[in-house]
């Protein structure tokens, strides 16, 4: 990690943020899940990666099973819409809906509107240095900490 | 089809000199590493004359939606100068699920076209010539059975499989290493490809069962050097396989072919086809004692790298693919897909397809860099590199075969870690300004406009369910059934599979009911 990325944030309770990082649907490209999920952990966060081609139940089961902060799903195939409408709903359904979603890849601007109507935090898109994505999702973090259920 | 046999024809530059069909040392023997064009080791190009005799292909990646509307673009395509058809199908038909299956949802049309079924396939080639047109199909664990169908279209159509010419991806490996488009184990897998092999030796003599691909593999990340190591190491798996199999190695050899990326490191970039050519050639020839010359060459198709394509200032990637594109044609491609400006952003639009083939056309037929072959052979530069990748990509594969060939290394997730290392470091680069990317670490622009985008529709799924619930019940339910059947049995034991897989395709089984019946036998892969 570069020298000038910003220190590692902290859960109130001192420990580190655990992230999941996954791929649902069968797009296999996963460069940038890997990348990101490398920039995390060198950024002091705990990363859980799915590996590729996860369905939206095996996402929110490990989400749920890892007691993560935050899930970022990344998707280049265009399947975006329908695949964030399941894992929104299944978060819903399994009360998990505080849970921050981060988006990153291919994803048309046209389409960020409507994610974010879903639940999405942010849209991630080509180009995002590590600076910036370490920053937005400690600010994003850290508001959700606070307002987290007991 | 892109055959021009141009006879004693001369070619002169703009000024009006004349230029020779090959340039060498003005005195002294000929460096044996060198050699002259289409002679051992190949190091400047597998044919003596290479485009003057015979262009590249110009052969675009294409493929969205239904059939029908894919069909159209291919016309667009060909219409537009392009000389032979590549296809692109959606990520269902790729892992080999019908488009009506649950884990298609949202997938179907998106990043290819959907095929389900035979008569999918005869839309998509609707109108076009199959005797004249090579096919190529990006197309790996369902391979065999895309083959079929393409075979029994033709058939259809009284036309022989003989007369076919084309490619199947066909490189399971690469799968498991970087694209992730696996259904079965390696092993299974292998035999699949060993078994079109085999077919095709024997009956589709101008058709290649296999494009052996370091693409993906850069595209994950990968070095210059783990493109060629990692791809020939592929090979090398393949050809190890084939013999085990009880082919002889002259039989099926020559119609190996390879795809690679092309980045914009410009001089790195052309003398990598250079020692890829150079270094398969001596493998062939030492490690595999391959006599006919055709098992010794090379032959591949080159595709603009999709990663370095950046989605800010998009018009920016007309000039990284022309010199991309420049590199392949002085590396000695046979076949060429330019990508168009907007991919980092969507499949293309018509016209960003037009100006990608545009680029293709001006460099093959107003830059002059095809009268004379191999250009660069002899620069001091390009000479030094093509050296010391090949070098560095033989100590890779040693390496490799140190652990147990290519199987082994995948299994153990070393070849992945390779690449993922690699492409964190190319991040690291970046993040760092240490190279630059123009638009995205430097010359940013504040406010772009949103480009103009292509979108696939998303009704797909529902309309390829109805067309799959008409042919379920228009078909011969018997004649479906008995040919699963009789695959299954077969499966089971070590017979070539593909004229079984021809007999279900031609009963109209599904891509789904296909694999469904291979997975009973051969199993599901886990990511590893």
């Amino acid at each position: 990690m570069s020298s000038d990325t910003p220190a590692s944030p902290r859960r109130p309770d001192g420990g580190r943020f655990r992230i999941l990082i996954a791929k649902p649907g069968l797009d296999g490209h996963d460069r940038g899940a890997k990348y990101v999920a490398n920039v995390l952990r060198d950024a002091g966060f705990e990363v859980i990666y799915t590996g590729i081609r996860r369905t939206p139940e095996q996402i929110v089961r490990a989400a749920l099973q890892e007691d993560v902060d935050a899930i970022g799903i990344s998707l280049l195939s265009g399947a975006h819409m329908t695949l964030v409408a399941r894992l929104t709903g299944l978060l819903a359904e399994h009360g998990a809906d505080h849970l921050p979603l981060f988006v990153g890849g291919v994803i048309p601007e046209s389409d960020i509107p409507e994610l974010k109507a879903l639940g999405v935090c942010e849209v991630y898109g080509p180009g995002t240095s590590a600076r910036t994505l370490v920053e937005s999702l400690t600010v994003h973090l850290e508001k959700h900490v606070h307002e987290r259920p007991a | 089809m892109s055959d021009t046999s141009s006879a004693p024809r001369r070619f002169f530059t703009v000024s009006g000199l004349p230029v020779d069909c090959v340039y060498e040392p003005p005195s002294g023997p000929l460096p044996p590493e060198l050699g002259r064009p289409g002679e051992y080791p190949y190091t400047r190009g597998i044919y003596p004359t290479m485009y003057r005799g015979r262009p590249w292909t110009i052969r675009q990646y294409s493929g969205f939606s239904t059939a029908e509307e894919s069909n159209k673009r291919y016309r667009y395509l060909l219409e537009r100068g392009g000389t032979g058809l590549s296809v692109a199908f959606d990520l269902p038909t790729q892992i080999g699920y019908d488009s009506d299956h649950s884990l298609a949802d949202g997938e179907v049309g998106k990043v290819g076209v959907a095929i389900d079924t035979v008569e999918d396939m005869h839309a998509l080639f609707d109108g076009i010539p199959l005797d004249q047109v090579s096919t190529s199909m990006t197309i790996n664990s369902t391979a065999a059975i895309l083959l079929a169908m393409y075979i029994v279209v033709a058939e259809e159509r009284g036309i022989s499989r003989k007369k076919l010419s084309g490619t199947i991806q066909n490189d399971i490996l690469k799968e498991y290493i970087a694209r992730g488009t696996y259904r079965f184990p390696p092993r299974p897998s292998l035999r699949l490809v060993c078994d079109t092999f085999g077919f095709c030796a024997r009956e589709m003599p101008k058709w290649n069962p296999i494009s052996i691909s370091g693409y993906h593999i850069r595209e994950a990340g990968s070095t210059a050097i783990q493109e060629i190591a990692f791809t020939l190491a592929d090979a090398i798996c393949y050809i190890e396989t084939a013999l085990s199999a009880g082919l002889a190695i002259d039989d099926f050899a020559p119609r190996l072919s390879f795809f690679f990326a092309a980045h914009t490191d410009f001089f790195e970039e052309a003398a990598k086809f250079r020692a890829a050519r150079r270094l398969y050639a001596r493998i062939m020839k030492e490690r595999f004692n391959a006599r006919d010359p055709k098992s010794l060459m090379l032959r591949f198709h080159t595709q603009t790298g999709g990663v370095t394509l950046t989605a800010q200032q998009p018009d920016n990637n007309i000039v990284r693919v022309t010199i991309q594109a420049l590199a392949a044609v002085l590396g000695g491609t046979q076949s060429l897909h330019t990508n168009a400006k907007d991919e980092a952003l969507s499949l293309p639009t018509e016209h960003a397809a037009q100006i990608a083939i545009r680029t293709q056309q001006i460099i093959a037929e107003e830059s002059g860099v095809t009268a004379t072959v191999d250009p660069l052979g002899g620069s001091y530069f390009v000479e030094n590199l093509t050296d010391r990748l090949e070098t560095e990509a033989a100590a890779l594969i040693a390496e490799i075969d140190r652990m147990g060939g290519m199987v082994s290394a995948i299994e153990s997730g070393w070849v992945q870690r390779q690449i993922e290392k690699s492409a964190y470091a190319f991040g690291q680069s970046l993040e760092k300004n240490e190279r630059i990317i123009v638009g995205v670490n430097k010359y940013r622009l504040e406010n772009e406009p949103a480009p103009e985008i292509f979108k696939v529709p998303s009704n797909l799924s529902s309309v390829q369910a109805e067309k799959l619930r008409r042919i379920r019940s228009e078909r011969d339910a018997n004649r479906v059934k008995e040919s699963l059947d009789r695959l299954e049995q077969a499966a089971r034991t070590t017979e070539n599979l593909m004229p079984l897989l021809i007999e279900t395709v031609r009963a109209r089984a599904s891509i789904g009911e296909i694999c469904n019946t291979l997975e009973k036998v051969f199993g599901l892969h886990e990511q590893i």
